[in-house]
């Protein structure tokens, strides 16, 4: 089992490396995961690239025991649902002690291993988060 | 538009079935369902198969015509068969489609079926399968898994509502309480809530019997036009509404992490077609693939007003014998839950229960009864509402 192919990965890897998403010129919607055709506007939309400042609140959150393929060595990590500051939300691990996420919890983005493909597989890179307040990122 | 009964049922014992093949599931579950009907194979029009990932769990692709194959209905008769895919919602979606043949005119007698064969890969394996339904590329690749998105809603209606670990236990002992009177129920063991809040965390709040199993199983119904059902059955139950609605793949892009919006749409659709209201309803299986995905459930369809389906479980109403029963078959959580077959499988529940030969889980006059199956974290809802009345 492979987390996924590499082609498939590096396609979004400046997306997901730098949070890179995009926003709709025309009625200013902004989204991360990026898409290319604005939900609101559709067709009439133009599509640009957009980069997200990474400051965010958490959502919900919850605290993963039983681990996806690919993440077992990391259990339990604690998996969010964080909203930007510009709007879109999106999925994403905390790195926190359990105890101390909270819904509405202010968090920046970090740089991060995400998951790997057995011992010798593919490493992954990929935005986690922690709360704001942490110094040494 | 044509008026739809269900002329015949047959649901397989759910569980791990070690000697059985996804193909012997299958054939039986339909020519149960055609046997029920009293109807022969050279008058079966059309036949759909609700499979999620026959390509995963048993590395076969190209069920629609595997199942005809084996059912007979291919070397001679070259009946059409369709696999349908919608997650844990393909077996809805497949009644959907078959009603959807019927009521057309285009055919006449149609097979709608449902089917998974889980087991057969280590569970791992079979959670990744099932992952397959999130957005894989920006949520499996952070790490979620399917507990870990409903734990997220979970966690979310706690914060908001209020609702309570032992609320959502009481789900899965309700379930419970209702599964062990059903002969194909995977789970027939009683639990209580203790059990549940004691077993291992999966995702927090979601402990292992808050989640529903890994199944073997198939079901199937036999679908015929409203006006020739009395030529094969006394007791034919009719499709008074068959709705669907689509949301966004992610959690994380839905309006309310705690409603699911695609659940709230198809119920509307489908009360609006029946012409019938929630409490008009005697009795609804909804899907409960987590304990929590059922109190959504009763809240999205009306039963109960938003936050308060954690109150309304806790006070027994979702039991037999009170306001509403809900998940009479023991729901995803005890009877099992093959993903394919689900939506089928729900009903059959409704059908046996409208007919009157539910044995120990019988709602007394059920008349109306309601399915709510699911795909993913709520990407796919489909609703269908039965009536013993046309
Ligand atoms: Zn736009």
């Amino acid at each position: 089992m492979i987390i996924m192919s590499v082609p498939r990965f590096w396609r979004k890897q400046i997306a997901r490396y730098n949070l890179v998403g995009t926003q709709c010129k025309k009625c200013g919607e902004k989204f991360y995961p990026p898409r290319n055709m604005c939900p609101k506007c559709r067709r009439d939309g133009e599509i640009e690239e957009y980069k997200f400042s990474g400051k965010g609140e958490v959502v919900t959150y919850t605290v993963i025991h039983t681990a996806a393929e690919g993440f077992e060595g990391q259990t339990p990590y604690v998996l969010g649902i964080i909203k930007l500051e510009e709007g879109p939300s999106l999925t994403s691990q905390i790195i926190c002690d359990a105890e101390n996420v909270k819904i509405g919890m202010k968090v920046k983005p970090v740089f991060r291993k995400l998951g790997q493909d057995g011992e010798r597989g593919m490493i992954y890179y990929g935005t986690k988060f922690v709360p704001e307040s942490t110094d040494k990122c | 538009m044509r008026d739809v009964a269900i002329i015949g049922v047959k649901n397989t014992k759910f569980g791990e079935l070690w000697d059985r093949s996804f193909r012997d599931v299958v054939v039986e579950a339909g020519a149960g369902a055609v046997s029920d009907a009293g109807v022969v194979g050279e008058k079966i029009d059309a036949m759909f198969v609700g499979n999620m990932s026959g390509g995963q769990f048993v590395e076969q692709e190209h069920i629609g015509a595997l199942i005809a194959d084996y059912s007979g209905l291919a070397k001679n008769l070259h009946v059409p068969s369709t696999r349908v895919e919608a997650a844990c919602a393909s077996g809805g979606l497949a009644l959907r489609q078959g009603i959807y043949a019927v009521a057309s005119g285009m055919d006449d007698i149609v097979i709608a079926a449902g089917a998974e064969k889980m087991t057969d890969v280590p569970s791992p394996k079979a959670s990744s399968a099932l992952a397959a339904a999130a957005d894989r590329e920006w949520e499996g690749i952070m790490g979620a898994t399917f507990p870990g998105l409903y734990a997220m809603i979970a966690r979310m209606h706690m914060h908001k509502y209020g609702t309570t670990s032992e609320q959502l236990a009481q789900v899965a002992v309700k379930n419970h309480q209702n599964g062990q009177h059903n002969p194909i129920a995977q789970y027939k063991s009683k639990i209580t809530v203790d059990s549940v809040l004691k077993s291992i965390m999966v995702a927090d709040p979601l402990h292992i019997f808050d989640c529903s199993p890994i199944t073997d199983g198939a079901s199937a119904v036999v679908l015929a036009p409203a006006d020739i059902a009395h030529e094969y059955t006394d007791t034919p139950i009719y499709v008074k509404a068959t709705a669907q609605a689509s949301d966004t793949i992610a959690l994380h892009d839905r309006r309310d992490i705690t409603t699911l919006d695609a659940s709230v749409a198809a119920g509307k659709r489908a009360y609006e077609m029946a012409k019938v209201q929630p409490k008009d309803i005697d009795l609804v299986e909804v899907h409960d693939c987590f304990t929590i995905a059922e109190i959504c459930a009763i809240e999205d369809l009306g039963f109960a007003k938003k936050g308060e389906g954690g109150i309304l479980t806790q006070n027994g109403e979702t039991a037999i014998g009170g306001k509403i029963p809900v998940n009479t078959s023991g729901g995803l959580k005890s009877c099992g839950h093959p993903v394919g077959a689900t939506g089928v499988k729900q009903a059959v529940e409704i059908v046996e229960q409208l007919r009157g030969e539910a044995g120990k889980r019988q709602v007394d006059g059920a008349e109306i009864g309601m399915t709510h199956n699911v795909g993913g974290s709520g990407a796919t809802a489909v609703v269908h509402i039965f009536s013993r009345d046309r």
